[in-house]
């Protein structure tokens, strides 16, 4: 009924946030479930990009009935997260070296030292 | 007038003080003064030297001005009004044992002394006047309503006096031992104490010491005589005492010296304690110490004890200084009429106030009050008994010959013993008849107790130190026979002689090393200076004078004004003979004991020839002063030099008139001293005392010098006697059996009680404490704290070891368990809200 309903109405909000919604999951299941550290990084791009459609979605003029009065909030904090994605990847990326270099792989189950 | 009465209080207080100076600088600074301590004695000497310089300038100063001039003149050369009196006495002393002509007497003596004792301070010079005195405060140390605790000072002619013979003989006796002392100026080697290994005791000179407690002593000693009320007196009278107790026992390392100091400091305390009674009752009933008038802070005159028992008007009359009972003691004593009264009047305070005061004159005339005014006089009494080692608290004297010999010329000249006899002087208006004649009994018993026992001593120290409570023993008849003079006069030139007589000694005894005259002998050629001077002591101490003019050694006036006042005692008390017939057999054994001593020491062979033979005369610095002090014991009574004038003019008021016994022994009569200088008083006793005196010399040169009777074959003759004597009539056992094993045995028992009980108590309680406490600690820490808190532990890390399961250290497990936890919330959350806008 939902779907119905959000096929029948002009492309808003809620359509937005459906694809934002998906691409977090589609992220948040990425990163649970593959072994190879190259992979859980990108579904953290993903989680992080699924936010980022979430924040232009709510940002846009266009979007928004009635509309705020410059309406670029949305849009600098997805610029701010794509900036801190980008350290994060630096950093991260880094780690999966130094991981690589040690373990001669890069399967994130064998990091696994700081068990109880 | 350029001084004022307050530059003499100035000046005495500053001649007091100088010696507390030295002493605290000594005490701070100890050896640090000079490499061995010998600054210490220059510090000490200048200071009582200073002293002695300011007591003079006062003395001067006092005798220059107005009330001294007044009746400074001697006695012999007495007012006219007197000179009648002195008639009349005449006529009635060839009936004297009828006793009806005594009431003319006295009459006659009150008429006489009328003119003086109502005369004010102010009046013209004519008259005989008041003895004048300066009183004041100088700090309050404590003000309780009316009542005050004061320093205070009382100068009259009596402390000038005290104060020039205190800081002059002290002087002499600084100076003297800087050279008796000078062996403790280095290393000390005491050859009478022998170590547990075998060795003679040597430690560290005290020379420094020894002046700080000299210092402390002259303090004390001024400090008693300036004092202006009884509490300051008692307060520097234990001083005295502490003093005595620190120099007596000066050689501590000697077992004898440490018991002399205790035994000196022991029987103090026996007569302080009846002081302190007599205090007590004089502070209860009068509300006051001071002796004179004093000015109060807010300007008004406080009446003093001398005032208040002895009142210059009483109920409006004139009342000439006679003693009475004052108010406060016989309101004390009727205590129960007193509580009538102020019952009758149960709203009006002031009403009950004045029928008191109306009605005290009433108790008076009942008698009540006098017993509490005998106390005060016998307590105050006790303690001069005990400070002037009279009978029966004299055995302490003695044995205080174990101090250095300049301690022993101190104490048994200048100051404690001397401290005793001038606070009967200075208490003498306060002493009831009754309280007189029991000084006079006292004085007379000691003076021949220690006579007899001066007989057989053999240590010069010991003859020397009996001779002194024997000499005491004659200033306490002399005041209590009435003799006030005669036994302020007596106190002085003793004071000159008997120091003298001491540092003598002390040169014989520094030049053969040995206190036993049995060691000596023959001393006349090694040592002139000492024999000679040692030789005016003897002369002046046993009071030789040609009988009968004015010309004589220092004693010889002393003396025999007090066997004059015995005479007139005896002559109207006929029931108290003693009190004459006792210090003259005195006087004869006097003369004997001290040619013994003088004879045995000088004269003769040599008994100890390796001792004769490194005798020397003693250095200049100890002969000097025994040329000065033979130079005063000669001549200080001189009537040249007035002294007896001088005492006479500090004579308490009222205390000349002839004085009738109290409601105790109404037939008591104290005669008049002025009586003494008839020829019916001064003829007999005079011949009697050079008699007395001639004969006990002349005995002891047969025995000790002419060799006409060998003292052995006396001592056998009379072996019971002698043992006796020597024992010192075994006043030191008796009070071994009656005091002081009782004393111990109770002691015993006590610290028994002590050990068995009082302790097993004691042990019991803290071993039953510490079961309780190891019970308490085994169940209540150790299962119910220590479980407490040891549980919490183990469930923590029970927990731990739970939860550590989850740490799996696997990063994708991490992320499963973040996003079910999201959804987890978030369904939780969604629950919460839709029964929370259900409800």
């Amino acid at each position: 009924m939902i779907l119905a309903h959000l096929l029948n109405e002009p492309v808003g909000v809620s359509h937005y946030l459906v694809v934002g919604a998906i691409m977090f999951v589609c992220g948040a299941v990425c990163m649970a479930t593959k072994r190879n550290t190259l992979g859980v990084l990108m579904g953290i791009e993903l989680v992080l990009n699924g936010a980022n459609i979430n924040f232009v979605a709510f940002g846009s003029p266009y979007l928004q009935r009635g509309g705020s009065a410059l309406g670029l909030e949305g849009q600098l904090m997805a610029l701010f997260v794509i900036v801190l994605a980008a350290a994060e990847a630096a950093v991260a990326l880094a780690i999966a070296l130094n991981f690589y270099n040690n373990y001669n792989s890069i399967d994130i189950d064998r990091g696994d030292q700081l068990q109880g | 007038m350029p001084f004022s009465a307050e530059s003499i209080s100035t000046l005495l207080a500053i001649a007091w003080l100088l010696p507390l100076a030295s002493f605290t600088v000594i005490v701070l600074s100890g050896r640090a003064l000079g490499r061995t301590g010998k600054f210490a004695s220059v510090l000490a000497t200048a200071a009582i030297v200073t002293g002695f310089a300011l007591s003079l300038v006062s003395l001067v100063i006092w005798h220059g001005s107005d009330h001294a001039t007044a009746q400074g003149g001697a006695p012999h050369e007495a007012a006219p009004a007197e000179r009648e009196t002195h008639a009349s006495l005449d006529n009635v002393e060839s009936g004297v044992h009828s006793g009806a002509p005594l009431i003319q007497l006295v009459a006659a003596e009150v008429s006489t002394e009328e003119g003086g004792y109502t005369a004010d301070a102010a009046g013209d010079h004519d008259t005989q006047k008041l003895p004048t005195y300066y009183a004041g405060d100088w700090y309050a140390l404590g003000v309780f309503g009316d009542l005050r605790i004061t320093i205070g000072y009382y100068v009259d002619a009596l402390t000038i006096i005290m104060f020039c013979m205190v800081t002059l003989i002290a002087s002499c006796i600084h100076f003297y031992a800087i050279g008796y002392m000078h062996d403790e100026l280095h290393d000390f080697t005491d050859s009478e104490v022998t170590l547990a290994s075998g060795e003679k005791l040597t430690r560290p000179g005290r020379f420094h010491r020894f002046y700080q407690y000299m210092s402390l002593f002259c303090f004390s000693m001024l400090g008693v005589v300036i004092s202006g009320n009884m509490a300051m007196v008692f307060v520097f009278w234990e001083l005295v005492g502490i003093c005595s107790y620190f120099l007596i026992g000066f050689y501590i390392e000697r077992k004898s010296a440490s018991n002399a100091a205790n035994k000196a400091f022991i029987v103090n305390r026996v007569g302080d304690f009846g002081m302190i009674i007599g205090l007590m009752a004089l502070w209860g009933s009068l509300g006051t110490f001071s002796f004179g008038d004093t000015a109060g802070p807010d300007g008004e005159t406080r009446a003093g004890i001398f005032s208040l028992v002895r009142p210059k008007t009483l109920e409006g009359q004139a009342n000439e200084h006679r003693l009475v009972v004052p108010d406060g003691m016989v309101q004390w004593a009727a205590h129960e009429q007193v509580a009538g009264v102020v019952l009758d009047h149960p709203d009006d305070l002031a009403a009950a106030r004045s029928q008191i005061a109306s009605q005290t004159p009433d108790w008076r005339d009942d008698g009540y009050g006098y017993w509490l005014l005998v106390i005060a006089g016998l307590g105050i009494f006790c303690g001069c008994v005990g400070k002037s080692a009279q009978f029966p608290l004299h055995v302490w004297l003695p044995d205080a010959m174990e101090g250095p010999t300049p301690v022993s010329a101190l104490v048994h000249s200048a100051t404690m013993v001397a401290a005793g006899v001038y606070l009967v002087a200075r208490f003498f208006p306060v002493l009831a008849p009754e309280v007189l004649l029991v000084i006079a009994y006292t004085g007379c018993i000691t003076l021949f107790i220690a006579a007899t026992i001066a007989i057989t001593a053999t240590d010069i120290k010991r003859v020397l130190a009996y001779s002194t409570v024997s000499q005491l023993g004659y200033m306490m008849l002399a005041l209590g026979l009435g003799g006030w003079v005669a036994g302020v006069f007596h106190l002085i030139t003793h004071a000159f002689f008997k120091s003298l007589l001491f540092m003598c000694s002390g040169s014989v005894i520094h030049a053969v090393h040995s206190n036993e005259m049995t060691d000596m002998g023959g001393l006349l050629k090694k040592m002139p200076i000492t024999a000679m001077t040692m030789l005016v002591g003897c002369l002046a101490i046993i009071g030789a004078g040609i009988p009968l003019s004015t010309i004589g050694f220092s004693g010889y006036y002393s003396k025999d004004a007090i066997l004059e006042q015995a005479w007139s005692f005896a002559s109207v008390n006929p029931m108290h003979n003693a009190l004459f017939f006792v210090p003259a057999a005195g006087a004869a054994i006097t003369a004997f004991y001290m040619f013994r001593m003088w004879y045995m020491t000088f004269l003769g062979k040599p008994r100890d020839q390796h001792r004769y033979d490194h005798a020397h005369e003693s250095p200049r610095v100890m002969t000097t002063p025994l040329i000065v002090l033979a130079l005063f014991a000669m001549a200080v009574a001189w009537p040249v030099f007035g002294l007896n004038g001088l005492i006479e003019s500090a004579r308490p008021a009222g205390t000349l008139a002839t004085a009738d016994g109290g409601a105790l022994m109404p037939n008591l009569i104290i005669p008049n001293e002025h009586g003494n200088h008839v020829d019916a008083v001064r003829v007999p006793a005079g011949l009697i005392a050079f008699g007395t005196a001639m004969f006990g010399l002349l005995l002891a040169s047969a025995i000790y010098w002419w060799g006409l009777v060998d003292p052995n074959e006396i001592r056998r003759q009379f072996r019971a006697a002698h043992r006796f004597l020597l024992g010192k009539w075994w006043f030191d056992e008796l009070y071994e059996v009656i005091f002081i094993r009782p004393t111990l045995f109770v002691s015993r028992c006590i610290s028994g009680i002590d050990k068995k009980i009082i302790d097993s108590l004691i042990d019991g309680l803290a071993l039953a404490t510490r079961k309780v406490a190891n019970v308490w600690d085994a169940v209540v820490d150790r299962r119910v704290v220590d479980g407490l808190f040891n549980g919490v532990a183990y469930r923590t890390w029970d927990v731990a070891l739970a939860l550590r399961v989850v740490q799996t250290g696997k990063l994708r497990q991490y992320v499963m368990f973040i996003v079910i936890g999201t959804v987890a919330l978030f369904v939780l959350v969604s629950i919460v809200r839709s029964y929370a806008l259900a409800g």
